[in-house]
């Protein structure tokens, strides 16, 4: 046994990439190393921002022998296929063995591999490794050619065993392993040597570095917490900065300085934003005021003063920063609302899709349509679409793209606008994600819906749909967003209302000719309104030239009108289409959304296929109760009396080539349960009928639950395919009600089970 | 190691190129044209491309019309210098020389907190990127470091090493000035001595009101077409002159009009009639004319061809 250490020493690897890399390494040596049958007990990378290290215990020494034996063609095969075989094994023809098989001789090849040396395994696999890193990005360097993600500089490589470490040899691009390693860039910057994992750890201590990224992102928290806590004062917690800051320092040294006065009353998340964005700072925040009065920074290294001019240079830093924030601040404080709007009318949203000016103007026209369905007030919901945006346009905004949303709310309330249009600029961005709160406010969500759906109809309209795991414009997101403001909101939204569909019509390139055509009617039509009336007229040579031009420009006019109602026709059927798989593509983040709800698809399938599936808040009531009923007993059991009707009415429709759907009657009725059977049909119809007609699809079930027993005491005691053909089809009919009652509810055949 | 601390903005250029000389460089003048940053002088953007050998140091001054502030900002002007270094092929320890350098402008060393902070460089008008650091000096950043890559579409091979100093910013820095205006410029105790402000607060104002309000957009725009019409008929002469027999390729007569129209870009840009649609069409159109001037070099001597 034999434990491996390896380092690859370089220039400052980027902080995101590290835990990652050394995650990489440790990954595609041992699989190597397995590959080549070295077996080991355990194994742990390590990273800091000049090297990645791997550390392999319990590893063999070496890897054992091997023998495998491979069936060739027969002695007779044609001379191919031998060639074929020969190639494939690497050996020559004289080296196989010919053995009498069943279907008689064969050649046999015997592959011996000797074991080897660890040594001599790791020599090949880590140039391998090195050599083909799965760097995000990486780079050469002066004359040479070997890509790394800065410049390497050192590799140390070595096996150690109880009687000592021993360097394997090898060389990248003329980078020899060794035994060596150094340490801190300042601190330490001298070379020593390494004789096991341990040592090197601790040594590495010594020498200012902390191996581990967790000890140094531990170590960070601690004291940044403790700082803060000796004050009276929380630091505000942001574990994407605490990974990154640790893989800025091999030597992390916490320091916490003040904010000047001048900038306490900024906006939290503007101070929050500068001094992460840019200065890689922690905010300190005031846990009475929640107000941020003091940051955190981490530096690489001890001074002797204790780090006090790294921090004021720091602190200036900070000053210079935040006087620009300050500056852009009151800067916009000094234009409306409006006024950035209307600038966004210069701002390509999408080269298809118009500027940022149109696409709002659209979301709220669209606002206008959903404010009454939300309960929202229809003025303050459009003014709200109207500068909802409009801290895009704002130099803060510009500066920190971060902060859209969160500026306008800022502009608006110092604005004096309604506390609800406030709330909607924040607020009509959510849900972002699938954890990411839902507003409730009436003016947030209507101007929510419109910009998501505005979003989603102009993508379709131009056929950006996503594609596999391409979605370039979050438009899944989108989708998922309008069913979760739908869904928590209880909104009722036909979405396949011509409200909706805008969009498909305003991108469409051939309606925009069919504006044009019938623009040029109406201004023919005007011209001829405006001239003074030709038959008043002598018919002289100016007259005639008049009226020639007037009436051929009549005839081309009409000439390409009577196209227009075919267009017409062909556009709606199109964008009718585009709005059905825009549907779909709706209904398909539906069921991701309630299989996390534990609905299962086959529920929702059954529920997809009834009537008004465009109205999200139905769909899932019924998809809900019908889970439900499924589940129980009675749903268990009416849904196998169900199949076993379905399968019978379709075996014998097709193999009568009929479809048996009129009314049965009572009157050829046989059997007891036969006729108990119409008489619960008869009151499970109605019962049904009404609790779908009032969505109360609880009672729905609980009315079909009351054919359970009737169908299995159908089943129980008559035979469907009776002798007697009047009878038979009688039966076949009632089958088919069984289908039709229980089709009220749900589409029953796409239930599982 | 001497590390007194410099005096003047001056003296803080004249240690850092006494540094880089006596390191190897030699010292370049700065390109007689009007750019935005020191990597278009020819001396980084041409002699980065090829198989030859270079090693230059030299001050640029540099412009960016978009920024300026009429001399109101502490640290932001539409005038400015930057200095450069750029070392074909980048030697192992270009760290430790950058490091050096800190130290010989008086930043000492035991002090301050100096980290390299990813930041990859890419220009897209040059068609160029590269992989780097921006570096930290307590929390500031003092200057660029950059592993070129490619520019003008062309592998770099061997790859140059790039230090680009913003030297206002770093001097500020080292002389403890909060203003740029306020900075001496030459040293405190001359008989006539200057501040910044003295040499550049007026220009500022005047190419302040220039930029974004007096130029001719009619005659920048006229000029750009130009510019780039020049820049492509002097690509598509014959290589041999006609007049010597000599093969003379004219790379860096062609570059110059690439130059002028990156900045004549830059100068429509500050006057706000290119809008967010043209922009990335104008930058294209500059992109394609550097691509064709490093076509144009690598078939030249200085770009590594035989000769």
């Amino acid at each position: 046994m034999a434990d491996l250490l390896l380092e690859l020493f370089s220039e400052e690897i980027p902080a995101r990439m590290q835990v990652r890399a050394a995650e990489d390494l440790k990954k595609l040596v041992t699989d190597a190393l397995v590959d080549a049958g070295l077996t080991y007990a355990s194994a742990a990378g390590f990273s800091t921002p000049r090297r990645l290290c791997l550390t392999v215990e319990g590893l063999l020494a070496e890897s054992p022998n091997l023998r495998e034996e491979r069936k060739g063609p027969r002695v007779d095969a044609p001379e191919k296929a031998l060639e074929g075989f020969l190639r494939g094994v690497g050996l020559t023809k004289d080296q196989l063995e010919v053995r009498d098989d069943k279907k008689g001789q064969t050649y046999y090849a015997i592959i011996e591999k000797a074991g080897r040396p660890a040594a001599d395994i790791i020599a090949e696999v880590v140039p391998n490794v090195v050599r083909n890193f799965p760097w995000p990005k990486s780079m050469r360097w002066g004359a040479g050619t070997l890509r790394w993600v800065r410049p390497l500089h050192s590799i140390l490589c070595i096996l150690s065993a109880e009687d000592g470490a021993e360097v394997v040899n090898f060389d990248v691009d003329g980078i020899e392993a060794a035994n060596l390693t150094a340490g801190h860039r300042f601190h330490a910057p001298e070379w020593f040597s390494v004789n096991s994992f341990d040592q090197y750890r601790a040594e590495l201590k010594k020498s200012y570095v902390m191996l581990d990224a967790s000890e140094r992102a531990d170590h960070i928290w601690e004291d940044a917490k403790n700082m803060a806590f000796a004050q009276g004062l929380e630091v505000v917690e942001d574990r994407g900065l605490l990974a990154e800051v640790s893989g800025l320092v091999e030597w992390p040294v916490v320091l916490m300085g003040d904010i000047a006065e001048d900038f306490v009353d900024l906006p939290v998340e503007v101070l929050q934003t500068s001094m992460k964005e840019h200065q890689k700072f922690f905010s300190v925040r005031n846990p009475k005021s929640g107000r941020i009065e003091k940051f955190i920074t981490v530096a690489n290294r001890e001074t002797k003063d204790d780090g006090a001019t790294i921090l004021a240079g720091n602190q200036k830093v900070l000053f210079a920063r935040l006087s620009d924030a300050k500056f852009f601040w009151e800067n916009d404080l000094r234009v409306s609302l409006d006024d950035m709007a209307a600038k966004l009318s210069n701002v390509t949203f999408h080269n298809k899709l118009g500027t940022q000016a149109e696409r709002i103007e659209r979301i709220a026209a669209l606002t206008a349509e959903i404010a009454p369905i939300v309960g929202a007030d229809k003025e303050l919901a459009v003014k709200a679409a109207r500068v909802a945006k409009g801290d895009l346009s704002s130099e803060m905004v510009y500066e920190f793209p971060e902060l859209q949303g969160i500026m306008g709310k800022y502009y608006a309330e110092k604005a004096d606008l309604d506390q609800s249009i406030a709330n909607a600029c924040e607020m009509h961005y959510s849900p972002l994600g699938p954890s990411d709160d839902v507003p409730s406010e009436a003016v947030s969500v209507s101007v929510a819906l419109a910009d998501k759906i505005d979003t989603l109809a102009g993508f379709w309209a131009i056929d950006e749909k996503p594609t596999g795991s391409k979605d370039p414009f979050a438009l899944r997101r989108a989708a998922l967003g309008v069913i979760r403001l739908i869904l928590e909101n209880d909104i009722r939204l036909d979405f396949m209302s011509d409200n909706y569909s805008k969009n498909f019509y305003i991108f469409d390139d051939e309606y925009k000719k069919i504006v044009d055509v019938v623009a040029n009617a109406k201004n023919i039509e005007k011209t001829i309104e405006d001239t003074p009336s030709i038959l008043d007229q002598d018919l002289g040579w100016d007259t005639i030239k008049k009226a020639g031009l007037l009436y051929s420009k009549v005839d081309e006019s009409r000439g390409q009108l009577s196209e227009v109602s075919e267009m017409i026709d062909k556009i709606r059927e199109q964008n009718v289409e585009k709005h059905q798989n825009l549907l779909s593509f709706f209904h398909d983040r539906l069921k991701v959304y309630l299989r996390d709800k534990g609905i299962s698809h086959d529920i929702i399938d059954a529920c997809l296929a009834m009537p008004n599936n465009d109205d999200f808040v139905l769909l899932v009531k019924r998809a809900e109760a019908l889970q439900a009923f499924v589940k129980t007993d009675d749903g268990t059991n009416l849904l196998q009396g169900f199949k076993r009707a379905n399968n019978i009415l379709t075996a014998e429709e097709k193999k009568d080539g009929v479809s048996y759907e009129l009314d049965p009657e009572v009157k050829f009725a046989e059997d007891d349960a036969e006729k108990a059977l119409f008489a619960a049909l008869d009151g499970a119809q109605g019962a049904t009928a009404s609790a779908v007609k009032a969505e109360d699809f609880a009672a729905a079930m609980a009315a079909m639950a009351s054919l359970r027993q009737p169908i299995d005491a159908f089943f129980e005691a008559v035979q469907v395919n009776s002798e007697n053909q009047l009878v038979r089809r009688n039966r076949l009919c009632l089958l088919n009600r069984i289908r039709s009652v229980m089709g009220q509810v749900a589409d029953f055949g796409s239930i599982e089970g | 190691m001497a590390t007194s601390k410099p005096r003047s903005f001056q003296e803080i250029i004249l240690r850092l190129q006494t540094y880089w000389t006596s390191h190897g460089c030699a010292m370049m003048q700065p390109y007689d044209m009007e750019v935005g940053a020191g990597t278009f002088h020819p001396a980084t953007t041409l002699r980065a491309l090829g198989s030859n050998t270079w090693a230059a140091c030299y001050v640029q001054p540099s412009r960016r019309p978009t920024d300026g502030r009429y001399g109101e900002n502490p640290n932001r002007m539409q005038h400015y210098y930057q200095y450069q270094v750029l070392i074909k092929p980048s030697p192992p320890d270009l760290q430790d020389l950058y490091l050096g350098s800190l130290e010989a402008i008086g930043i000492e060393m035991d002090m301050h907190d100096i980290r390299f902070v990813e930041d990859d460089w890419e220009s897209p008008t040059l068609g160029a990127w590269g992989l780097g650091w921006e570096v930290w000096c307590d929390g500031m950043e003092v200057s660029q470091f950059t592993y070129f890559q490619q520019v003008g579409g062309h592998d770099c091979k061997p790859v140059s090493g790039e230090l680009t100093y913003g030297l206002e910013r770093l001097a500020m820095y080292v002389l403890g000035v909060d203003h740029v205006m306020d900075m001496p410029f030459n040293d405190p105790d001359a008989p006539i001595h200057l501040k910044y402000g003295d040499v550049f607060k007026q220009t500022e104002q005047e190419y302040s009101r220039w930029n974004f309000d007096v130029a001719d957009t009619d005659i920048l725009l006229q000029h750009f077409k130009d510019a780039e019409a020049e820049c492509k008929r002097i690509l598509d002469q014959e290589h041999i002159d006609p007049k010597t027999g000599a093969k003379i390729i004219m790379a860096h007569p062609a570059y110059d009009q690439c130059i002028k129209a990156s900045h004549l870009f830059n100068l429509l840009d500050a006057r706000g009639v290119i809008s967010v649609t043209e922009r990335q069409a104008y930058i294209g159109r500059v992109r394609a004319l550097a691509k064709a001037c490093a076509d144009a070099f690598v078939q030249t001597e200085a770009g590594g061809a035989a000769a």
